[in-house]
């Protein structure tokens, strides 16, 4: 196969960034949109140039490391997937395939395709744990929790944080993210104790982050490579409201 | 160098509770002016980080991804075990203990492996307290599932997703610290340098990449937590960027590193695909609960549809030479009779190199849903991959590199020989012998984090509370940060033609072919001068692109390359040194008809190696295993 990819290159957080065109030919269908990114970075090496600068670790879908923005999706084209999990037969031979870094104010990109998510970090710092300490905690069997529930915990839990919801945004808010979060903790008895504190916490520190407000569109849930479900964010917004007029 | 292993007195299931009576304690207005470094945010440093600073010492966290978050532990799919017993099948401390010194083929030591067990039981409990989500049964108990090398279910699971949610649940304590101002958090940040002052560790240097400024910091312990070297072989389930440098530079400043060779080679992987290959996929070993592993019975068969294969043509061939386990045997077993099949000529798929991993009896006896319930995620990830769907046709799999078992040599105490540096999760060589069993990996990293480390490193801090922060312009400081920047100028002024890829993959390839899963006296010699002529040819001929003073993702690569390159050798010395067969490593002339074949007289000890500088022989030194409380038998699983 072969592709025209248009790709975002910019030097470092204060330079100006343009996309550039490059040829790409002989790719195989069964390598994956990184391994064909690797075999482009081989080619630039090899010329002299500095390669393209992309964040990937795992490449298999789960520590939300890599963040492309392809032919104006995050994560691209396919559902549930992230970008190391696309494969060239995902694209259309002779394809002008355009590649961007995800864009949010709250993501200041560091160079070329990679941005700053450490915003997450922060909100994740603000309220997103059980102040458990280690050691006396009880028999884990001494809290029997309802398997639905924890199964819907679970699938709360599984965002990997990679910022796809914030890119997928027209408003770029991280609402998805967080209220998987909230929502998580807000499921388990062990979350109940910090329940108000927590949302408040992690709502504000959204806020102070730089993201933008939630206007239910519903780009997030649709480009989530995880599936996690928007309903998520009606649970925080309930839990928001009632917390804050407990706490006046 | 005088190896202690430090090991306390007294009957085994009283060492740990003795030791941590007679540990030394730090005051808590004390503990604030300690303060502590740890490099790596996975399982072990992140439960580490956090237990640190919750007894009041201050804590220096440095990985190189950008979130913690990310760590490679993130990746873990199919369990942690424990010896909870909750499922009333016979499971004790005792047999967990038992199976993970047999597992390791008797290669482990017995004290650090009963500790390991004991400890288990409070993670789940610890775990479940943080909102790690573990699977459930219907009464809202929660769930097991069986793994490799064990006959009672004691794998705890989230599922696929375990180590995902370990993890999260290790970070999210960690972050509330990070938000108390206890831990200091620096991601992107990559460690190059440990820097001892009088044979004692007093920091680190590490570069910022994104700026790539290289920093000194200060700390009055230093805790290694950085994860395996199996991208020494190129190609592995490793995160890409999984690498040995933090490990390596510890052991070129004084840390005996241990049983190199010990690599554990995983049998159930997505195969490769073609030479464009980046990494491997793992399936988990929970598949191996439901799914049979055949090969044909005939090579004509091979690359027929499979399931045209009649059943009296296929060859379950775990089944029928290891009855008593079957499927579930231990993975450096199942890994050899795959190879075996191969070899034979029987393997599938358009390489050969490839057997079956079959479903099609379990969804007929559970049901579509229940395997669905169970392996999902798992199912959805080889269909990506693969494009095939593993429902209606058997998942093709082939071994491949997953784990090391070798690693930094520590004490009981997890210090290795140099003071005040600790070494802790897979970055140690301590607990898993020559082999490690499914599920042990996430539970030794979070029982030396949460458990282990927060007594120890105590023991040692209690005397280091008149030690004042150490000048950063102290020249130890500045030397080690010099060493770094010449080693990046040196890379960077090479301008040779071949890219960092390239040597990369032809040092993997002489490992996986020469110190892979058959190893010869023959092959190991010849593939250790292939290693160093390679090693000579990457600092005269290299490529690197870019800049030192900017992100530059190539020179990291390299910078970690470049130490493989010498990790490599030392495997394959290793190797060549240990003239038996034990678990992962098995060398071809030492073998009872396909059985490794170990050599208990000569070789029941850990090699320790001590470096002696750039390009010299390493020395060796024997750390003899005592058994007092078990015997040592031929492992058997048939
Ligand atoms: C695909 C896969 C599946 C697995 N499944 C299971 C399972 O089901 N059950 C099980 O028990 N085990 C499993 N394992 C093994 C287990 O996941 C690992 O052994 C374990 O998670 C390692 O944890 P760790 O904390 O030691 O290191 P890691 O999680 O690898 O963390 C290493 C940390 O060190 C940092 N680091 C590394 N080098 C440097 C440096 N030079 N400077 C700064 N920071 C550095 C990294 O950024 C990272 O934060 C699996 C492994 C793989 C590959
Ligand atoms: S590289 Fe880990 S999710 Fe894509």
């Amino acid at each position: 196969m072969k592709f025209t990819l248009q790709i975002w290159r910019q030097a470092n957080n204060k330079a100006q960034g343009k996309m550039v065109d490059y040829q790409i030919d002989n790719i195989n269908a069964n390598m994956s949109f990184l391994e064909m990114m690797d075999v482009l970075n081989d080619q630039i090496i090899r010329k002299g140039e500095e390669p393209v600068a992309f964040d990937h670790d795992c490449r298999e879908g789960i520590c939300g490391m890599c963040s492309m923005h392809i032919n104006g999706r995050a994560h691209g084209p396919l559902k549930l997937s992230t970008t190391c999990q696309l494969y060239m037969r995902n694209f259309t031979d002779g394809e002008t395939i355009t590649i961007e870094p995800f864009r949010a104010k709250a993501f200041p990109v560091l160079k070329d395709l990679i941005v700053n998510r450490g915003a997450f970090d922060n909100i994740q710092a603000a309220g997103g744990f059980i102040s458990v300490s280690t050691g006396q905690v009880k028999d884990a069997n001494n809290i029997p929790i309802n398997k639905e529930d924890a199964d819907m915990a679970f699938y709360a839990a599984a965002c990997i944080g990679c910022g796809a919801c914030v890119a997928a945004c027209k408003n770029a808010s991280a609402s998805l993210f967080v209220s998987a979060k909230v929502s998580q903790y807000a499921l388990l008895p062990q979350g109940q104790t910090e329940r108000n504190e927590r949302v408040l916490a992690m709502v504000n520190q959204m806020e102070v982050e730089g993201f933008g407000s939630c206007t239910n569109t519903g780009a997030c849930e649709a480009e989530c490579p995880k599936g996690i479900s928007i309903s998520n964010i009606a649970r925080m917004n309930r839990d928001y409201i009632s917390a804050a007029i407990s706490a006046k | 160098m005088i190896l202690d292993s430090k090991i306390p007195t007294g009957p085994l299931d009283q060492k740990w509770g003795k030791y941590k009576g007679d540990a030394k304690l730090v005051n808590p207005a004390n503990k604030r002016k300690l303060e502590i470094i740890v490099v790596g945010s996975g399982l072990a440093g992140a439960s580490a980080a956090a237990s640190f600073a919750e007894l009041g010492y201050s804590v220096k966290v440095f990985c190189y991804q950008d979130s913690a978050r990310r760590a490679h532990s993130i990746a873990a799919q199919g369990g942690i075990n424990s010896a909870k017993n909750y499922k009333n099948d016979g499971d004790s401390v005792h047999r967990l203990f038992y199976d993970t010194i047999k597992g390791g083929d008797f290669r482990s030591r017995e004290a650090n492996v009963y500790r390991l067990a004991e400890v288990s039981t409070g993670i789940i409990d610890q775990c479940v307290a943080q909102g790690v989500p573990f699977a459930r049964e219907y009464g809202g108990l929660l769930d097991n599932r069986s793994f490799g090398g064990s006959q009672v279910s004691r794998t705890f699971y989230a599922a696929g997703q375990t180590g995902q949610q370990l993890l999260l649940g290790a970070y999210s304590a960690m972050m509330r610290q990070v938000g108390l101002g206890t831990v200091k958090m620096y991601g992107r940040h990559e460690m190059h340098e440990v820097v001892t002052i009088d044979g004692v560790a007093r920091g680190i240097i590490a570069r910022n990449s994104v700026n790539g400024e290289l920093e000194r910091h200060f700390g009055h312990a230093v805790v290694l937590a950085t994860g395996g070297y199996g991208n020494v072989f190129f190609l592995s389930t490793n995160a890409m960027g999984c690498n040995v440098t933090a490990a390596w530079k510890a052991h070129k400043k004084g840390a005996a590193f241990a049983n190199p060779c010990f690599t554990q080679i995983h049998p159930t992987c997505v195969p490769v695909n073609g030479d464009y290959q980046s990494k491997l996929t793992l399936m988990s070993e929970s598949l191996r609960n439901d799914g049979r592993i055949w090969v044909p019975m005939h090579k004509e068969d091979c690359k027929k549809d499979p399931r045209q294969i009649a059943e009296e043509d296929r060859d379950y061939y775990l089944e029928r030479k290891y009855p008593s386990f079957g499927n579930l045997a231990p993975r450096d077993i199942a890994s050899r009779a795959a190879k075996e099949a191969c070899d034979e000529g029987r393997g599938v798929g358009e390489s050969g190199l490839a057997v079956y991993l079959d479903f099609a009896d379990a969804i007929k006896r559970k049901g579509y849903d229940a395997i669905k319930a169970s392996y999902g995620n798992l199912f959805d990830m080889y269909k990506h991959i693969t494009n095939e769907n593993p429902y209606e046709i058997p998942m093709r799999i082939y071994p491949a590199v997953h784990y090391t078992m070798g690693g930094l040599w520590v004490d009981y105490e997890l210090m290795t020989s140099v003071k005040g540096l600790y070494a802790a999760g897979e970055c140690n060589f301590s607990d898993h012998g020559a082999n490690r069993l499914g599920a042990s990996a996430l539970m030794q990293g979070l029982a030396d984090g949460y458990f282990v480390l927060p007594y120890t490193i105590g023991n040692y801090l209690a005397g280091e509370i008149f030690t004042k922060p150490i000048d950063l312009n102290h020249p130890a400081f500045v030397e080690a940060e010099n060493i770094v920047k010449e080693r990046f100028n040196k890379l960077l002024s090479i301008k040779g033609t071949r890219t960092v890829d390239d040597f990369h993959r032809e040092l993997g390839k002489i490992i996986w072919d020469y110190c892979g899963m058959a190893r010869t006296r023959e092959g190991l010699t010849k593939a250790r001068v292939m290693v160093q002529e390679l090693r000579a040819q990457f600092w005269k001929d290299v490529k690197v692109s870019g800049t030192t003073d900017s992100l530059n993702p190539d020179l990291e690569k390299a910078a970690r390359v470049a130490d493989f390159l010498e990790l490599g050798e030392l495997m394959i010395v290793d190797a060549l040194t240990r003239e038996e067969s034990c678990g992962g490593h098995f060398r071809t002339e030492y073998q009872d008809a396909g059985e490794a074949q170990r050599n208990d007289e000569l070789f029941a000890f850990v090699s320790a190696w001590e470096y002696t500088g750039d390009n010299k022989d390493e020395i060796l030194h024997k750390e003899q295993l005592v058994y007092e409380n078990i015997k040592l038998q031929v492992r058997s699983y048939k």
